[in-house]
């Protein structure tokens, strides 16, 4: 049973589409394999705060049920795992956070209904950083959940479950938001896939706001090609998001085809400075070494305001996050704290409800936005981030997508990086500035230092997730990074 | 709503000093939805919080959606105001905590509103005054909240979510009134363009149209402002006008013991006719103010506006000018008619009927105008313009004496029972036939020889006596001028 549990695990999501199509396995048979595999493991990796293994066996029964019938979805009987911070009606959804720690929303999250309509199976909502305000999952009101490939490490953040759940094979696929990185940095530090698309890409609605005009939802798989499935399926507009875009959305799967000559590589000069590791750097440039050989052409480019990228970061969020915040009052829902007058009880639920990180980034973001101060903060790293952009839009008339690492550094212990916020927001130091231009992009696994996992991260310009994922596929079928595992899978 | 609109009044003992005073007025749109979300916006008795969303609610990871039909009614006022529209506009975050907003934000507008620059016309004791409008924008209005205190005397809040969420335009004025008069004449023709845009149902006791005061007092001649106080809590017109008459008073008391004027907000208290200081709202608010991430600039075209002017329906003033040239009426008789859209759509329903313009004009300002209570509606009473007409058609007919019809309104303003009915069951109709009156005449000259005597001795007034007791004879039925000439008749005959 062990030996058979662990192969259904080690399909990627389209083999495991595939056999289900062909009947060789049941949607049951898959969940029950994905189930078995977080009982063995999750004592150890703790991705999860929440696993619904009653209402997935539910699902898969009735995915198996419509299979029956003749009917097939795109999605029928996938289990896919969820990041903590997208609402699921009648499950409880915290944002890591203790101020919700009994929230349970009455209504699903775009992205949610989407692929629960395309037939997904939903094992349960993975662990974050508070409110999704972290690099390493620490900052989880809960526990720490740790990276599969060293325990004692961090697998980053704030998307840290979702994607050690995937590392660690308790979920083929799952989702995660990023806002600063947030998705890409853990896809590194794990050896998994993980894209963030476009903004306005993927509907917002439902996903708890941190940062309101950064944000996006995107997927994490251990191939391209299942993250193209997954974005099929999420993207387009909606008519309860103004900030989703009305573009048409191709089909991402038929993107992936065609090979990587004439393509032209652009690597920013300033992602491979000072604190970039040795040894991250040299996968890296394998990595793009590679790319030529499948056909690229690969030079240099300069994006000169890339070392602003952080400081405007750390206004914009904040500043937004001290608004999308303020509703945590206790009074229509979540944590309260009675208290003799309301002023009371405000200071109580939010000193108590909140972590020390978010009441940081609170704090930081109400000050940017005082008065007096609005102008030289908030508005002035706003006019930065046009000038970040418009490095991005002119790097992009020379070349077709740009590489860079996606984390300076390899996975770092637990408790490394507490002590010193700046050293933790400099984990983003690569990720931000995308976020930033509302660009798309992802992470690929692209070798290991000392047998922790690297990641390159591929940029492109608005609405280019197609091309990403090809150049990240061609990339994926010459090595094999992603088909490499953990030891936590030997072992368990 | 009648439009009484009285002669500029000034407090007495002001003599030096200039009443200066802006209006903000919150006006909620009548959309059927709400600002950002699909809930009902007929929240007005609806059980509480049975027109809720996420959205309206704040729940976590909820979106806003702009209501196009609440940026065209802004729009729109905007045209009826003579304002500015200008083509970028944006929303904006105004950051505070208060229980009755769910977000912890209003999404409204700060430095780019929909509208600026605009203004109306008040006519007042004879004179027509512009004020300058500075700017309407567009908002979600707030929770409502209930206090209330249980059975141990302890006091708590009720919170209803069903306003929350609701439009609400913000149309502030320029500093341009002088008077309390000034006020109320202004919100009173304010009121009138927002009902005759259909945006407004108007309704004070509602909360569908709200307004707070700033004023400060000066220096006749001076160009400055002197130190401004925020008055709010006004729930009617009368309130409006009756709480700038006691600030005036207050403040100039004041600067004439020479003493300063506290910058602060006080509240009307009715009952008492006072204002009061609100110390708790002493500390200034940094809203914090960041342009709306979740929702993208609004672009106005010149298009989209004059595609709006073309919708606009007929406005007071136009109205105004309407009746005196379709109607001949005078400019003060057109305009008290034209200012409510209940009493001009009236107005013009009678005269459908009943084709003598200046008699309707006289009736509705005579006597409806004198049964509506301050600040009432005519919809809100059973009169039909049916009534008013078939009251005239009696009268003219000669089967309804002027006094009589003038009680039978009365009536049918009560009840709404039919003038007709009324007239039949209480046997009202006229009399008019002389040989009756004849009889009663004379038994009034039997019974009453003094008056007659003083008549006969070259007293008019005595004539008035008589008059009146064949009308109490007659239960006031009698026809005045067959009685008025078979009087004289009768006592001409006596004298000769």
């Amino acid at each position: 049973m062990a030996e058979s549990d662990t192969e259904l695990t080690r399909w990627t999501l389209l083999e495991a589409r595939e056999h289900l199509r062909a009947r060789a396995v049941s949607a049951v048979e898959l969940t029950e394999a994905y189930l078995a595999r977080i009982e063995r493991v999750e004592s150890a990796v703790r991705a999860f705060l929440t696993i619904t293994a009653e209402q997935a066996r539910a699902q898969a029964r009735a995915a198996d049920a419509r299979r029956a019938a003749g009917e097939d979805a795109p999605l029928l009987g996938l289990p896919i795992a969820l990041k903590d911070v997208l609402c699921t009606a009648g499950v409880r959804t915290t944002c890591g956070s203790r101020i919700l720690e009994g929230f349970v929303p009455p209504y699903d999250a775009t992205a949610v209904a989407r692929l629960a309509a395309a037939g997904a199976v939903f094992l349960g909502k993975t662990n974050m950083d508070e409110f999704a305000m972290g690099s390493s999952t620490e900052n989880s009101a809960f526990f720490p959940t740790r990276n599969p490939w060293d325990l004692e490490r961090v697998p980053g953040g704030s998307s840290g479950g979702s994607a050690a759940a995937v590392a660690a094979l308790e979920a083929p696929a799952s989702l995660g938001t990023d806002t600063g990185g947030s998705i890409r940095q853990p896809a590194a530090l794990c050896g998994v896939v993980g894209l963030k698309p476009t903004y306005g890409r993927v509907s917002r609605y439902g996903l708890v706001a941190f940062a309101s005009s950064l944000d996006q939802i995107g997927p994490f798989a251990r191939t391209a090609a299942d993250c193209a499935l997954l974005l099929a399926v999420l993207a387009g507009a909606d008519p309860c998001d103004s900030t989703a875009l009305p573009a048409p959305v191709p089909d991402y799967l038929a993107e992936l085809a065609g090979d990587l000559r004439g393509l032209r590589v652009g690597v920013p000069r300033e992602y491979f400075g000072s604190g970039l590791e040795p040894g991250v750097e040299a996968a890296v440039r394998a990595a793009l070494a590679t790319l030529e050989a499948l056909g690229a052409a690969v030079d240099e480019v300069s994006l000169p305001h890339t070392e602003y990228g952080v400081a405007a970061y750390y206004l914009i969020a904040p500043a937004e996050a001290s608004a999308n915040l303020a509703r945590y009052d206790g009074v229509k829902y979540g944590y309260a704290v009675p208290a003799p007058t309301l002023l009371d009880s405000y200071f109580r639920t939010r000193a108590e409800g909140f972590g020390p990180e978010v009441k940081r980034r609170i704090m930081l973001g109400t000050y940017a936005l005082s008065a007096g101060y609005y102008d030289a903060y908030y508005l002035k790293a706003q006019k930065v981030r046009t000038l970040i952009k418009d490095d991005f839009d002119r790097a992009f008339e020379r070349f077709d997508v740009l590489a860079t690492p996606t984390s300076p550094t390899v996975a770092f212990r637990l408790g490394e990086r507490l002590s010193d916020p700046l050293a933790m927001y400099l984990s983003d130091v690569c990720t931000i500035p995308v976020n930033l231009a509302g660009l798309p992009g992802l992470s690929v696994p692209c070798g290991f230092v000392d047998g922790l996992p690297v990641g390159l991260q591929l940029i492109g310009p608005p609405l280019s997730e197609g091309l990403l994922l090809r150049v990240a596929q061609r990339y994926q079928d010459a090595t094999d990074w992603h088909r490499r595992y953990p030891s936590l899978s030997a072992e368990y | 709503m009648s439009t009484q609109v009285g002669a500029a009044h000034v407090t007495p003992g002001l003599g030096k000093w200039e009443p200066v005073i802006g209006l903000e007025v919150h006006a909620q749109i009548q959309t059927a939805s709400k600002m950002f979300c699909g809930c009902s916006a007929a929240y007005f008795d609806a059980p509480p919080n049975s027109h809720v969303c996420p959205v309206c609610l704040g729940m976590p990871g909820v979106l806003p959606v702009i209501n196009r039909a609440a940026v065209e009614a802004t729009l729109m006022t905007g045209l009826a105001l003579n304002c500015e529209l200008p083509e970028a506009t944006k929303f904006d975050r105004k950051n505070y905590f208060y229980p009755d907003l769910p977000k912890g934000y209003q999404i409204s507008q700060y430095d780019l509103p929909f509208c600026r620059d605009g203004w109306l016309t008040i006519e007042l004791g004879g004179t027509t005054k512009r004020v300058g409008i500075q700017r309407v924008h567009l908002e979600e209005d707030t929770a409502r909240l209930l206090h209330r205190t249980d059975a141990q005397g302890r006091a708590y809040s009720l919170v209803d979510f069903n306003r929350s969420g609701v439009p609400l335009m913000e149309i502030v004025s320029k500093p341009d009134l002088r008077s309390a008069a000034e006020a109320r004449a202004y919100l009173q023709k304010l009121h009138a363009i927002l009902q005759a845009l259909g945006i407004s149902s108007g309704h004070l006791e509602e909360g569908a149209f709200r307004c707070d005061a700033n004023i400060s007092l000066r220096p006749v001649g001076s160009a400055e402002f002197g130190t401004k106080v925020e008055i709010k809590n006004m729930n009617s017109f009368r309130a409006v006008y009756r709480a700038l008459e006691y600030e005036i008073g207050r403040q100039a008391a004041l600067l004439e013991a020479g003493e300063p004027i506290v910058q602060e907000t006080r509240g009307w208290v009715d009952d008492r006719g006072v204002t009061v200081s609100q110390r708790s709202k002493e500390f200034a608010h940094d809203y914090r103010y960041f342009p709306e991430p979740d929702l993208p600039p609004v672009f106005v075209s010149r298009e989209w506006v004059a595609e709006l002017r073309a919708r606009l329906p007929e406005l007071p003033d136009a109205r105004r000018d309407r009746y005196m040239h379709e109607y001949g009426l005078n400019a003060y008789d057109a305009a008290q008619l034209a200012g409510a859209a209940d009493i001009a759509r009236f107005f013009e329903a009678v005269v459908a009927r009943y084709p003598k313009p200046k008699v309707v004009a006289n009736w509705i300002q005579g006597e409806i105008f004198r049964l509506l209570p301050p600040d009432g509606s005519l919809a809100d009473t059973p009169l039909r313009p049916e009534h008013l007409a078939e009251i005239l058609e009696l009268v003219e007919r000669g089967t309804l004496s002027q006094a009589l019809g003038k009680q039978v309104l009365e009536e049918t303003f009560q009840s709404g029972e039919r003038p007709a009915a009324i007239v039949e069951r209480r046997g009202l109709t006229q009399i008019s036939d002389t040989a009756e009156l004849e009889r009663v005449v004379a038994e009034v000259l039997a019974h009453n020889p003094k008056p007659v005597a003083d008549y006969l001795g070259g007293k008019e007034t005595a004539l008035s006596f008589l008059m009146g007791q064949v009308m109490k004879a007659t239960r006031g039925k009698a026809n005045p001028a067959v009685v008025t000439n078979l009087l004289r008749e009768r006592l001409q005959a006596l004298r000769a």
